[in-house]
């Protein structure tokens, strides 16, 4: 609560709720499109206070520029009529809120009340996140070090540098199929090293579907929003 | 604060948004309002990713990958789900989900 890593984090936090909560309420649909821009922008700014300053480049290039864009040709594409009411009733109110707030404590409730724990190792014990452009972490963590757009780039083409060094913790009993290749079974000390999960393929492969399944997405929103002759037109 | 405090900060705001987008999904009767909140929603899940994914250094790159595959594929999604509410709206001329009921048994 005491250092410029919450000054910005409450403020971005206070944003994403006040224009997440304004969405819902409110009825028109421009003034939800505009809070969602909000939201998108405050989602982009807590990526960027994670260390995840790819994602939120992407999130603001992608949802920002991109999907809302998209959404507010949408909302003028489709002119309501001057008499069309899309309004919900009183009741419709009061049950959306009351499973609202009790879908939220519950969530709430269980994230406080679950012990996370969390791996301590020397870089995370002082700096809430992980800043990857402090010398001395860089230097504490070298496959760190590289800028994370560099990472996560060699990552998708499946680059072996990709994968992490660091132990998995939590993943016991891996068959011995799974366990890559090459990997030495003990430590220097001796201590039997926890299987690992990583492939040499790395993200290769989703990152080709996910290429494929754009293509796919781009042929058949076009064909399902071509324009249709009407019928008795000749073409 | 602690890191799980940070956390669990974190994890808090994307249930935040998760709940929002619940909401917006079941109290529009908008067809695009609806479309806003599963982007809420994913939005949500994104923040889990990068959160835990900050939090615990062997998963660094993992959360980020995903959360950039989330990214991707809403927007794909937000492409299909537009082309299918104005073929909607060119039948209907109107975007009221209530009004969508042919395929009522």
């Amino acid at each position: 609560m005491d250092s410029p890593y919450s000054l910005l984090f409450w403020p971005l936090a206070a944003l994403i709720a006040v224009s997440a909560i304004a969405m819902v309420v409110t009825q028109n649909i421009v003034r939800a499109a505009t809070w969602l821009l909000f939201t998108l922008a405050g989602v982009a700014g807590i990526f960027f206070l994670l260390g995840a300053d790819f994602v939120g480049a992407t999130q603001l290039l992608v949802y920002v520029g991109g999907t809302l864009v998209l959404v507010v040709f949408g909302v003028m594409l489709t002119a309501q009529g001057p008499f069309i009411s899309m309004k919900i009733g009183a009741g419709e109110w009061a049950i959306a809120a009351t499973v609202g707030i009790g879908f939220f404590s519950v969530l709430a409730y269980a994230l406080i009340n679950f012990n996370l724990e969390i791996p301590s190792t020397p870089t995370q014990a002082t700096a809430p996140a992980p800043s990857l452009t402090d010398p001395q972490q860089a230097a504490a963590k070298p496959p760190r070090s590289l800028a994370p757009s560099i990472v996560l780039g060699t990552a998708l083409l499946g680059f072996e540098s990709a994968t992490p060094v660091e132990p998995l913790t939590g993943v016991q009993n891996v068959p011995a199929s799974l366990v890559s290749p090459g990997v030495p079974n003990a430590t220097p000390s001796g201590l039997p090293r926890p299987p690992r999960l990583r492939t040499r393929m790395a993200y290769l492969l989703p990152f080709e579907i996910v290429s494929v399944h754009l293509l796919v997405v781009l042929i058949g929103a076009a064909y399902l929003a071509r324009s249709k002759r009407r019928r008795g037109v000749t073409p | 604060m602690t890191d799980s405090g940070w956390l669990q900060a974190y994890l808090l705001v994307g249930a935040l948004l998760f709940v929002c987008g619940a909401l917006c999904m079941a109290t529009k009767r908008n067809a695009i309002g609806i479309l806003m909140g599963v982007e809420l929603v994913l939005n949500g899940a994104t923040v889990n990713f990068v959160a835990f994914a900050s939090f615990n250094p062997a998963f660094q790159i993992e959360g980020q990958i995903f959360a950039l595959f989330v990214i991707v594929l809403a927007a794909a999604e937000a492409a299909v789900a537009l082309a299918i509410v104005l073929n909607f709206y060119n039948n209907h001329t109107t975007v009221d989900v209530d009004t969508a009921e042919e395929l009522k048994g």
